[in-house]
């Protein structure tokens, strides 16, 4: 596994930095603060490229930054909630209000800091949210949510518009933050997983997974073969369900009933098999730090797989052959490659778009190295584009799970008792889970968490997809929106 | 182009007939919340109070000052490692068994006898609602696994509306507010307003371990501490998600369609 390098980088320089890198074709992944001793310093994470170490870097701050928004847009998000958890401001962020934190509520003590006296606490009622007014003759304000129709998770939105048309769109999330990477801390990690496993429910390997990844990077250790191929398994059996579940509701959206309790079905025997594999019908409890928590019978997977991939196969042909559908998902929620690019899309947005980006390729994990796979690409950008993505990464999983179980070979799935080093350790884990890419940072201080950073791919798509909603129409908001396959949980933590 | 209605004719019936008939609850393979059995504790290592991550066993002393420990599955987010990690043969795997309650108290491992206690006049109204029951979902910070689960009884293989159990987008029209999640700090103004707008007889179930107690999320600045203090609970379903099969056992006994078979933390006769 390619380990991240390091670059300290002085406040003034910054901006100038981040320009080089941009040009060079390097991309931010994520940025945080986290405090070192007395100090404070805010990590830039950066991919520069396929099979090339991850950049970190590093800017040790004294109250106020010069922001990269404008250089790299996609990191707007990540400097807000830094402005909201810490004393840090960023100069020239171009949506300085709160992003976490919501208007009316306060957020007593600094959570990351260990000097703080006061015991962090966040209290107060949400109150409306402070937009730029539109002021134009006919133009309709709707805040839909946080609580909405049909079982979904919660968040609010605002549509300014007029008739059909849509102005402009704002998303209003983290109304379910957890402070999940505030609680990790003075975890061990063998008692942080379960928490990370419930980051987001659907994107339990995805998170959990990364989890173990940063953990064993900073550990240092290997992880037994045979663990890491059952972790692909089940890493594309969640892919499989999480797709599925996703064409279900792009069917829903396109009021194609039918195709929508196909999708279901499918859905749910999906996640009848993964409880016959492993116990838990979203892959739960398996994993361990060092590999998994106990061996998996893989024995019955192959022909269980075969009826599905068959049924799955001819679910996809037959929306492939609905007009009316198609119809629905052409040229809607237009994503540009620069936009994508620009707003950190991931995973199926980003590859839907004319990113060919995918972890499993460029920075190989758990052995995918291994496998062979293709990466779907599609330049359109719009639902289509993003439903065809998301059709061959599907049957993809069921190739890779094929590959994964043919080269398995009986042996260990857990280290022999492991030796946590003394000391501060930092690790990196990332995975490409079914919406896109997914970094735990971890600092570790004698075997116990000191920092932990969660980069969920939510948190990335969420800001890119508003883009797609202004000057759309009310009519497509719902399939444009099924079409991101977004989670809130996974962005809210 | 597709015809899917006549797609949707040959593929027939999908749906299974449990819980009215036969056992396919798709819940094959699934494991259950774990078998706590006090009186095979021979060793008193007290290991499950050390391992377990949300704090779910709890020690008591009594005047003789003897030892005891007990398991409140309303903390237990059902992740296997006491099961795991016991010596002896206190802590069991099951397969799954819903551990639906309508009090808290029958959710912490006792050695009561007898019968669940019964509000008879609280089921008599609830009963009511057997033909006809409208829930209102609320996610007060839950991870999205509920809402996975709770989507899966729209899907053909349950197929909720069959039992008469809908979900309805408005609080107005809806007799049970159904919560998930840890109730988070920003959470908890929207998840009264929407009691508060709810007509009554209105009950409310508590579904997933988190919405309970808020474990595993009850801690730090933006945690929650569940619905207990919050609303009147009438139904407890914990789990970590709890399982369409013990969601669907969960509304059932709110309507009185079926008995509670837990009692002091056991479902064994």
């Amino acid at each position: 596994m390619s380990k991240s390098v390091r670059r300290y980088v002085a406040p003034t320089e910054l901006i100038d930095v981040a320009r080089e890198l941009l040009a060079l074709g390097c991309r931010f992944q994520m940025a945080y603060h986290r405090h070192s001793g007395r100090s404070l310093e805010i990590v830039y994470l950066v991919d520069q490229g396929p099979n090339l170490e991850f950049l970190e870097i590093i800017v040790r701050s004294e109250g106020e930054l010069p922001s990269l928004s404008e250089v790299a847009p996609l990191l707007s998000w990540y400097e807000r909630e830094i402005m909201d958890l810490s004393e840090i401001t960023f100069i020239g962020n171009p949506e300085s209000f709160p992003l976490v934190v919501l208007n009316g509520m306060t957020l007593d003590g600094s959570p990351f800091d260990p000097n703080c006296d006061v015991q962090p606490l966040l209290s107060g009622t949400p109150a409306s949210p402070s937009l730029p007014e539109i002021e134009a003759s006919q133009v309709q304000d709707l805040f839909w949510g946080p609580i909405r129709a049909d079982i979904v998770e919660t968040g609010e939105f605002h549509f300014a518009y007029i008739g059909e048309e849509i102005l402009h769109y704002t998303p209003r999330l983290f109304y379910k933050h957890r402070g999940i990477e505030h609680g990790l801390q003075n975890r061990d990690p063998a008692a942080g997983l379960i928490l990370a496993e419930r980051v987001s429910g659907v994107g339990t390997i995805s998170h959990g997974l990364a989890y173990c990844l940063a953990v064993e990077n900073a550990f240092g250790f290997e992880v037994p073969q045979r663990a890491q191929l059952l972790r692909i398994v089940l890493a594309e059996l969640e892919r499989i369900y999480n797709n599925l579940h996703f064409f279900a509701m792009l069917a829903k959206t396109t009021t194609l009933k039918v195709g929508e309790a196909f999708g279901l079905l499918l859905e749910e025997e999906a996640k009848q098999i993964n409880a016959k594999l492993s116990g838990h019908r979203l892959l739960r409890n398996l994993l361990s730090t060092g590999g998994l928590r106990r061996d998996l019978n893989v024995g019955f997977l192959a022909f269980e797989l075969r009826s599905l991939k068959a049924k799955v196969q001819d679910y996809l042909d037959s929306l492939a052959n609905t007009q009316s559908y198609l119809d629905r998902l052409m040229e809607t929620g237009i994503l540009s490659a620069d936009a994508a690019f620009d707003f950190g899309a991931t995973g199926p947005i980003a590859n839907a778009s004319g990113l060919q980006r995918d972890l499993r390729v460029h920075h190989p994990y758990s052995g995918y190295d291994a496998l062979s796979m293709k990466i779907p690409l599609r330049t359109k950008g719009d639902a289509l584009a993003r439903a065809e993505v998301r059709a061959e990464s599907l049957i993809g999983a069921f190739d890779l799970i094929d590959q994964a179980i043919q080269t398995l070979e009986p042996g260990d799935i857990n280290l022999y008792k492991p030796i946590v080093p003394v000391g501060t350790v930092d690790g990196l884990g990332w995975t490409e889970g079914p919406r896109g890419s997914c970094f735990y940072a971890v600092r570790l201080n004698d075997g116990i968490f000191e920092r932990v950073k969660i980069k969920s791919p939510s948190f990335s798509n969420w800001k890119a997809f508003p883009l797609t909603v202004h000057s759309s129409n009310m009519m497509d908001y719902a399939i444009n929106e099924a079409s991101f396959g977004l989670t809130i949980a996974g962005a809210d933590r | 182009m597709k015809n899917w209605t006549l797609k949707g004719l040959v593929a027939g019936k999908a749906t299974t007939n449990w819980p009215n008939s036969g056992d396919n609850d798709g819940q094959d393979g699934v494991a259950g919340m774990p078998i706590f059995d006090p009186k095979q504790c021979s060793l008193g290592c007290q290991t499950c109070v050390q391992v377990c991550p949300t704090k779910a066993f709890s020690v008591e002393k009594n005047n003789l000052d003897e030892v005891s420990v007990s398991l409140d599955y309303g903390r237990c987010i059902n992740c296997q490692i006491c099961v795991e990690t016991c010596p002896s043969e206190a802590l069991k795997s099951s397969p799954q068994r819903a551990m639906v309650s309508r009090s808290k108290s029958d959710l912490v491992s006792s050695d009561l006898e007898g019968e669940p206690e019964v509000n008879r006049l609280q089921s008599r109204i609830s009963s009511i609602f057997r033909g006809s029951l409208h829930l209102r979902h609320v996610d007060a910070g839950s991870c999205n696994g509920c809402e996975s689960e709770l989507g899966a009884l729209n899907s053909p293989f349950y197929n909720l509306h069959r039992l008469g159990i809908f979900f309805t987008p408005s609080p107005r029209f809806a007799d049970v507010l159904l919560v998930t999640g840890p109730v988070v700090p920003q959470m908890k103004e929207p998840l009264l307003r929407t009691w508060e707008a709810m007509p009554r007889p209105r009950f409310v179930v508590a579904a997933g371990t988190c919405a309970i107690s808020g474990a595993p999320f009850d801690f730090g600045y933006s945690g929650g501490y569940g619905l207990s203090d919050l609303l009147p609970i009438d139904i407890f379903i914990p789990g970590c998600p709890p399982t369409p099969a013990e969601l669907i056992h969960g509304l059932l006994l709110l309507t009185d369609r079926i008995d509670q078979k837990i009692h002091g933390g056991r479902n064994e006769p």
